[in-house]
Formats: C-alpha cells, sequence, structure tokens
C-alpha cells in the first residue's frame, strides 16, 4: 500500500493550499482529485475575482487556479486528477484512480487514461476539501431535462463550452446566479429573467447592475411555481411572493424557456468527511452540515482536518487562507514545525477576520466563532 | 417581459451622486474622468491598486467604498478594464462639441468596430440613443477586458453605460 505523510481530497484552492504548506514543511503529501483538472470551482470561474489584492481578487478564477497548481507542483506535491475517494477507515484512503501509471503524479491537464483500478493510500493525517454542492429546489416538472443546477450549466459553458439552452430562467440572484446569467450571456444564451423570492437581490449590486444593462429583468418577491414540456423544459411559470412567502393569487405569469438554471445556495460536502465519522453541526450561516472543528482545523476524528467550503461555504479567498492553516497544523502535528508558524498562524487568522468583515460577511464570522467553540470543546486536544 | 422590476437592480442616479467614487459637474465638465458605480460595502479592492495616479482609495477596512480624488483622475481608462464588478465608467463631456463619450468594459463577442453605428443602453439594458464607436482598446494588460468608447449626444452620457449586444 502506498503510504504518505499527507493525503489531501480535492484540489480546489483549500485543497492545494493546504497540500503546498504541508509539503514546503516536508511532509510526503498526495492530493486526490476527482475532476480531470485541479483547480476546484476556479476552473469554471472565467470572472475576475473579489476581494483583496492578497488574495489575486482581479484575477480570473482560472488563472489563480493554474498558478496554485504550479506553485503546488514545485513545492513537490504529488496531484493526482480523475481520482474519487470513495472511503476513509483507519487514517486509509479507498480511491478509484483513472490511471495505469504507479505513480501518482500527473502534470499534464490532459485526462490520461481510460481503465480505472481501486488503490488505496494509507496517510497519517488526512485533510478533507471537498467543497461545497449545490442545494436544489423542488416544484412540479422539476425533474424535467433542462432544469438544473446553475453550477452544471456554468460546467457546460466554460468546461465544455455546450450551451444548455437558448431561453434561460435563473432561479436565484445570490452572486452565484447573477455571475452565471452573466457568463451565459457571454456564452450566447438569453436569460429570460432572474428571479429572487426574497425582497432584495441578495448578491453585490455590481453585479447586478452588470446583467441589468444587458437587458436582463432581475424580479424579487418572484418564485417558480412549475415547469413544463413534452419531453424537456418548454416553459415556466412563475408568479409573485408576499411578505410571508404566500404565492399572491393572479400575479402567475408564463415565460417561453428552454433552460431553467437553479442557484439557491450551496452546502457543505460533507459526504466523506460523515464516511469518516466527523461529527456534523447545522449552521445556517454556513450553509447547512458541517463538519465540527476546531481553531487548527482539525475535526472530532483525530488526524482528519477540514477547509474551505467544506467548513462552511464561503468564498475562494478564505478557502485559500483556510487552506493554509489546515496545512501549517496538520504538519505541526507531525512534528514538521517550521519557525515562524506561529506568527503565519496569527497573520492568517487576521486575514481571515477582514475578509469576514462588513455587512455581507459579518454572519460568517459568528457562525464560525460559534463552529471553531464547539470544536475546541469537543475536538481532540493536542 | 412586460412585468415591471420590483427592486430596481442598479443604483439610482440620487445614489450615485452621493457615493465617493463619483465626480463633481465641476470636474466632470472639465474633462476625461471616472465615475465609480460603486456604492455598497463589499470586500473587494483591485480598483485602488488599478490608478498609478492614486486617485482610488479604500483603504482598510477592505470593505470601504471605493473614493475618487476627482482632481488626480487624469482620464487614462487604465482602471476600466481591472474592476471586477465592472462598475468603473470614463465619461468625457469635452469630446466635441455637442457631444460626449463614455467608455466601458465590454466582455462580449464580436467585438464593435471603431466608427461603427450601435444602439446604445441604459443602466437597465434600454436603448436610448444612438452612438459611434469612437475606439475599442484591448491590449494584453486589459487581461481580456475590452474597454469600448462611444459618443453620444451630451444629455445622455450620464445616462449610457452600454450597447446592444449584435442580435438583440
Ligand atoms: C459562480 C461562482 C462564482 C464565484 N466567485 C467567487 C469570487 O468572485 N471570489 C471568491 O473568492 N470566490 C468565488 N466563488 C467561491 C469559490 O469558488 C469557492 O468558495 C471555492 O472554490 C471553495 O474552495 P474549496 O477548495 O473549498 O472547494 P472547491 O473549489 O469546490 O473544490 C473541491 C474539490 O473537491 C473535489 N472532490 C469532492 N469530493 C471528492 C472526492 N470524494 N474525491 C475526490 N475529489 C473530490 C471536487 O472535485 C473539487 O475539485 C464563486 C463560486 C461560484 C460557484
Ligand atoms: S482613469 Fe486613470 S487616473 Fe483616473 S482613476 Fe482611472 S486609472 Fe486613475
Ligand atoms: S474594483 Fe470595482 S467592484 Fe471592486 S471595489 Fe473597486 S470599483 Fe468596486
Amino acid at each position: 500500500m502506498r503510504e504518505v505523510d499527507l493525503a489531501v481530497v480535492g484540489a480546489g484552492p483549500a485543497g492545494l493550499t493546504a497540500a503546498i504548506e504541508g509539503a514546503k514543511r516536508g511532509c510526503r503529501t498526495v492530493v486526490l482529485d476527482m475532476n480531470p483538472r485541479p483547480g476546484g470551482q476556479l476552473i469554471k470561474q472565467i470572472h475576475r475575482f473579489f476581494g483583496s489584492r492578497e488574495h489575486r481578487a482581479g484575477t480570473r478564477g482560472i488563472e489563480i487556479a493554474d498558478s496554485l497548481f504550479h506553485e503546488a507542483a514545485s513545492a513537490g506535491v504529488e496531484v493526482m486528477v480523475e481520482a474519487e475517494v470513495y472511503a476513509i477507515h483507519d487514517s486509509t484512503l479507498e480511491v478509484v484512480a483513472q490511471t495505469n501509471e504507479d505513480s501518482l503524479v500527473l502534470l499534464s491537464e490532459e485526462a490520461t487514461t481510460s481503465r480505472s483500478r481501486p488503490l488505496s493510500i494509507a496517510a497519517r493525517r488526512i485533510i478533507l476539501a471537498t467543497g461545497g454542492a449545490e442545494n436544489a429546489l423542488n416544484f412540479a416538472g422539476w425533474t424535467l431535462p433542462g432544469v438544473m443546477g446553475a453550477g452544471a450549466a456554468q460546467t457546460m459553458i466554460n468546461l465544455w463550452r455546450v450551451l444548455p439552452g437558448k431561453k434561460i430562467l435563473m432561479v436565484g440572484a445570490g452572486n452565484v446566479g447573477l455571475i452565471i446569467s452573466y457568463q451565459l450571456i457571454q456564452a450566447g444564451g438569453e436569460m429570460v429573467a432572474v428571479i429572487e423570492a426574497t425582497s432584495r437581490i441578495g448578491g453585490y449590486g455590481v453585479h447586478a447592475a452588470k446583467i441589468s444593462r444587458a437587458g436582463v429583468p432581475i424580479l424579487t418577491s418572484h418564485t417558480i411555481i412549475s415547469a413544463s414540456g413534452e419531453s424537456r423544459v418548454e416553459r415556466a411559470v412563475i408568479a409573485k411572493v408576499d411578505a410571508s412567502w404566500r404565492i399572491v393569487s393572479g400575479s402567475e405569469q408564463e415565460l417561453e424557456v428552454d433552460t431553467i438554471c437553479i442557484a439557491v445556495g450551496l452546502h457543505p460536502n460533507a459526504r466523506l468527511a460523515s464516511l469518516a465519522e466527523c461529527e456534523l453541526c447545522y449552521s445556517p450561516s454556513l450553509g447547512g452540515w458541517v463538519p465540527i472543528h476546531n481553531s487548527r482545523m482539525e475535526t472530532t476524528i483525530s488526524g482528519i482536518y477540514i477547509a474551505g467550503d467544506l467548513s462552511g461555504v464561503e468564498e475562494a479567498s478564505t478557502a485559500l487562507e483556510e487552506g493554509r492553516l489546515a496545512g501549517i497544523c496538520a504538519a505541526a502535528s507531525l512534528g514538521k514545525e517550521r519557525a515562524g508558524d506561529y506568527d503565519d498562524i496569527k497573520a492568517i487568522e487576521g486575514r481571515l477576520l477582514g475578509l469576514r468583515s462588513g455587512p455581507f460577511c459579518q454572519h460568517r464570522q459568528d457562525a464560525k466563532q460559534e463552529l471553531i467553540g464547539i470544536g475546541e470543546a469537543q475536538c481532540p486536544k493536542q | 417581459m412586460s412585468q415591471a422590476i420590483e427592486s430596481p437592480s442598479y443604483p439610482s442616479q440620487q445614489e450615485l451622486r452621493n457615493a465617493p467614487g463619483y465626480p463633481s459637474q465641476k470636474r466632470l465638465e472639465k474633462g476625461p474622468v471616472v465615475v465609480i458605480e460603486c456604492i455598497e460595502e463589499i470586500p473587494c479592492n483591485p480598483c485602488e491598486q488599478a490608478c498609478p495616479q492614486h486617485a482610488i482609495t479604500i483603504g482598510e477596512p477592505i470593505t470601504n467604498c471605493p473614493h475618487l480624488d476627482e482632481d488626480k483622475c487624469i482620464g487614462c481608462e487604465l482602471c476600466v478594464s481591472q474592476c471586477p464588478g465592472l462598475a468603473i465608467f470614463l465619461i468625457d463631456l469635452t469630446h466635441s462639441q455637442g457631444s460626449a463619450s463614455v467608455a466601458f468594459p465590454h466582455e462580449y463577442l464580436p467585438l464593435p468596430g471603431k466608427g461603427q453605428t450601435v444602439r446604445a443602453v441604459n443602466r437597465a439594458g434600454e436603448p436610448i440613443c444612438s452612438a459611434t464607436v469612437v475606439r475599442v482598446q484591448n491590449p494584453k494588460t486589459n487581461g481580456q477586458t475590452p474597454v469600448v468608447t462611444v459618443a453620444v449626444p451630451r444629455k445622455y452620457a450620464t445616462e449610457v453605460r452600454g450597447i446592444l449586444r449584435p442580435g438583440r
């Protein structure tokens, strides 16, 4: 069986920075990701990122993914793509990998080979950075072809260059709904409308303004009632909702659309963490059920750490910082400390605090504080 | 769609003018200057670094709204392509007798050509006047955000924020 010091699941911003910090401290480190390309969410983010200059704001997500991958490779991290981790037991990861090679290294961007084969990796420390997963929304006709997660539509246009439909309805006006609407217009789709059940646009005003001047109506206090069509979506019925979320009768209108994208939030993708028996707790501000962790990002299972959207749905900027934190702490627990680690940790905590401030983000700081409080009581002491 | 927009998806003139990124009428009359239409406290600051004249300040915390020092802005347009919110516009009320120019980021293909006549749209995406393309800038440093400048009748300079894409 293959043995490593540190196995990281997920090659998004959190997983890659965690691996970089681990490898820099002398840990033999492997990162496993089921996608054909490292970068997680970043590989489909063709827009310039928000955030601070320190977190490469103003740079397109896809470029951040490439530079993180190169940084990881040069730090000596082995990045393995098309490798899905399906179980974790007794610090062993069970992986199905699409490779013929004995080596785990995959530096080419091309998805390589044909054959999947199972393999086991024994790791002294594990960092889970499996990201978030999209929430579903149930309504009449929601299983018709043409109804999809906004993230799925984004993967189709930006990774596979396929436009899912011509006339599109977006459900949800948070940042994800607004940004993906913009990218669907760029890809040549017609956004018929963006609807939002609450009375205000949840995402940033600048993103809303962008699609507004492209001629897309954003209807707040509106919900979807049904989708219908012969063998795929041909129309949607939407209606107004009042302050107590009741449908205003008579306000129904039919829209001719062939695609309905759902952007009603993400939740931590905690399936692997649950399999590993990490305890979860429910936090609406962090997106739902989230593994409990302490200030070192360690879960209730000794030796298993988490970072990024898995530890609360936030942003790439916070994922980059949390990944670093988890990588430093996991390495330290193996005795692989570096002079300056303490200062690095304090600096990361300071930047995280800055990122979790302001009217849009303060609630996440409060929720994180609470989660870490539970973690300090329940997670193993170092 | 006939339905009126319930809550506006863009800021009003009043909100914009009250924000620290909006130049005074006096400064606008003098010649090219940016209008920063970013009025919420969001964690973002690339505009601050983009300006070589240090005309834009955010400072700490990062959620501050961008503040424009209108006398420092020389209208070089460098910041327009660097804002992830596509919220910075360059206005020149002195473009020519009777016409003003408006420069805006335009991330749609195909790009319009210089000299082409296009329909200019307002913040709601409604066509409000015809416009002539003065310039299309897309050097490498723009990082694939082309900036299009159009000439419009002067009275529309505060309204025009884009152009109709072909096929619409
Ligand atoms: C439309 C959109 C726009 C965004 N814009 C911004 C922005 O402007 N600024 C910003 O800061 N953030 C933005 N974000 C958020 C940002 O992309 C995420 O917060 C960030 O990518 C989270 O990083 P992560 O590493 O935790 O997870 P992810 O990037 O989601 O990576 C998780 C990885 O884990 C892998 N994985 C999961 N389970 C397994 C398994 N069992 N085995 C193997 N691999 C597995 C997945 O394949 C994936 O590659 C945006 C998000 C979206 C959807
Ligand atoms: S136009 Fe030039 S001088 Fe004016 S704010 Fe932008 S970058 Fe600075
Ligand atoms: S870069 Fe753009 S969106 Fe970001 S703060 Fe500056 S003006 Fe606002």
